[in-house]
């Protein structure tokens, strides 16, 4: 089998710390790979898996238009390559985003998750919270789940499947090769979830 | 896993519910230092209206941080600066998504609780407003709500961050349009970190123990910051940056994004110029892409600037000196 090479998009948000999860996470799995933070589109379309961190999706979004790493990563991901979605990474996946309190913005989304996204759904950062999260379908029964100023889902299409709620609000999901979190696991100490990604990525190349 | 030296765990902002049946915990390090996580590689520009937040949303703001006055004409207006209406930092709060920061007095605690019970995403503790108590900052474990502080060297972020701050910012010399100070105070901060970096790699606690009674802050906190490296905390610049050039240069140094202030607002071509900083920071590698984002901008148009040499008001020395 050839080497993985893990991409972290690398245009805004907290790049590093999912990039060293992801390292540690290939070295306990004993996978032999590469991890990258990528930002052009050379970088991008040689990857096997890519992870969108979190920050300000609004950011993330506008700025890849700018060089045009949006097509490259929309592309990639319909071929087949999986993505991990965190926060401001699954607002961005998403097929349509609203915020709590503004409603409609016209950011720019990759359009691939079938989902609804309620942006800043749990409050502002005062109201951030850490809580334990359960997600029995991908075999981790206790998490603990960071939540900034996160969003949820509020609905989903036919082929997404519901990994994680919390309070009746879903905050984590699957469809396919895309993953995608509410909540920040590359700000703990637990990698099961950066772990379970590249497995899917060794999986899939 | 984010840096987490210096936590201090129970402090009084850290509030643990129970929303139905599950128990939440809010206010932690982890939350705090982690929001500031969130907007890195970013830019956080000072608005004084809905207006300007809306302005700088659209051209890729990471955060705005309202101001009653822009720093420059704070500079102009001379007396006494204090936090902005509570009333337009709330119809901002209600216009933009990205998260929205205010300023407080250094050393007030009520202005402080104040914004805290606004809601605002995070408390900036800040020297260009006029500090109310010259001797303390506020302790900031007190409060839900994460603070960013100003830094002149290693010494003072470490003390801020002694007292709860979940962000740095290395200070500049605001309102002068003039970035001189940003970049002298970010290479005094990183030449800091090395010489303490290279003391804890020649395992020399003597030494360490030495630094840590000259910075005034606890050995822990200087043993764990000398074993990254780096702040614990995520670092921006500040302070009299006005083009895209000044904030590709600092993002060059180490710095973990940029604060503008009176650059953009300021100038007479806001709209272009707070896109072109943006498009700098982000890609600050790529000098091709800086060119064109610094080609957006007129020159001419910038904000005139002063000589940091002859200030009547220097406000990076302002606050108390502990």
């Amino acid at each position: 089998m050839s080497k993985i090479k893990i991409g972290v998009l690398a245009v805004q948000g907290d790049v590093t710390e999912n990039f060293l999860a992801t390292m540690a996470s290939m070295s306990e799995l004993g996978i032999d790979g590469t991890v990258i933070q990528v930002k052009t589109l050379e970088q991008i379309s040689t990857l096997d898996g890519l992870i969108i961190p979190g920050g300000e999706s609004t950011v993330i979004g506008q700025m890849s238009l700018v060089n045009g790493a949006i097509n490259k990563i929309k592309e990639k991901i319909e071929s087949g390559m999986p993505v991990f979605g965190i926060c401001a990474g699954m607002v961005f996946l998403s097929k349509n985003s609203q915020d709590k309190v503004v409603g409609n913005t016209d950011q720019p989304l990759l359009n691939i998750l079938d989902v609804k996204i309620e942006r800043n759904s749990f409050g502002r950062q005062k109201d951030s919270f850490e809580a334990n999260i359960s997600m029995e379908p991908i075999g981790i029964s206790s998490f603990n789940g960071v939540f900034i100023r996160a969003p949820s889902v509020s609905e989903t299409g036919s082929g997404v499947e519901i990994l994680a709620k919390f309070n009746e609000k879903i905050v984590a999901v699957k469809q396919g090769n895309v993953l995608a979190t509410a909540f920040h696991p590359e700000l703990t100490k637990d990698i099961s979830l950066h772990k379970s990604f590249v497995k899917l990525v060794e999986n899939q190349s | 896993m984010i840096p987490l030296s210096g936590d201090i765990p129970g402090a009084k902002g850290t509030i643990c519910e129970k929303i139905d049946s599950n128990s939440i915990v809010r206010g932690t390090s982890t939350l705090k230092r982690g929001f500031a996580h969130m907007l890195k590689n970013g830019v956080v520009m000072d608005v004084t209206t809905v207006e300007q937040a809306q302005i700088a949303e659209e051209a890729g703001a990471v955060s705005v941080m309202v101001l009653d006055k822009l720093p420059s004409d704070v500079r102009k207006a001379g007396g006494v600066a204090r936090t902005a209406s509570i009333r337009i930092i709330e119809e901002i709060m209600d216009h933009v998504t990205i998260p929205v920061m205010a300023k407080c007095r250094i050393g007030h605690m009520y202005e402080a609780k104040v914004l805290d019970e606004t809601n605002v995403d995070m408390i900036d503790e800040s020297e260009v407003l006029t500090p109310a108590d010259e001797y303390h900052h506020i302790w900031k474990w007190d409060y839900t709500t994460p603070f960013v502080n100003g830094a002149r060297s290693l010494a003072e972020a470490l003390r801020r961050i002694e007292e709860g701050a979940a962000m740095i910012r290395t200070k500049g010399e605001p309102g002068t349009g003039n970035v001189a100070e940003a970049i002298y105070h970010i290479k005094k901060v990183n030449e800091e970190l090395r010489a303490i970096k290279s003391i804890y790699d020649s395992d020399d606690k003597q030494d360490l123990v030495r630094m840590a009674r000259e910075f005034k802050v606890s050995y822990d906190l200087v043993e764990e910051t000398a074993k990254i490296g780096r702040l614990p905390v995520v670092n921006f610049a500040a302070g009299g940056i006005a083009t895209p050039a000044d904030a590709a240069y600092l993002m060059s140094l180490g710095c973990d994004g940029i604060f503008v202030g009176s650059g953009i607002f300021k100038a007479e071509d806001a709209q272009e110029r707070a896109r072109a900083v943006v498009l700098a920071t982000t890609f600050w590698e790529e000098p091709d892409k800086v060119k064109d984002a610094q080609k957006m901008i007129d020159e001419r148009q910038s904000l005139l600037g002063l000589d940091v040499k002859n200030l009547e008001l220097k406000m990076q020395d302002r606050g108390s000196t502990v």
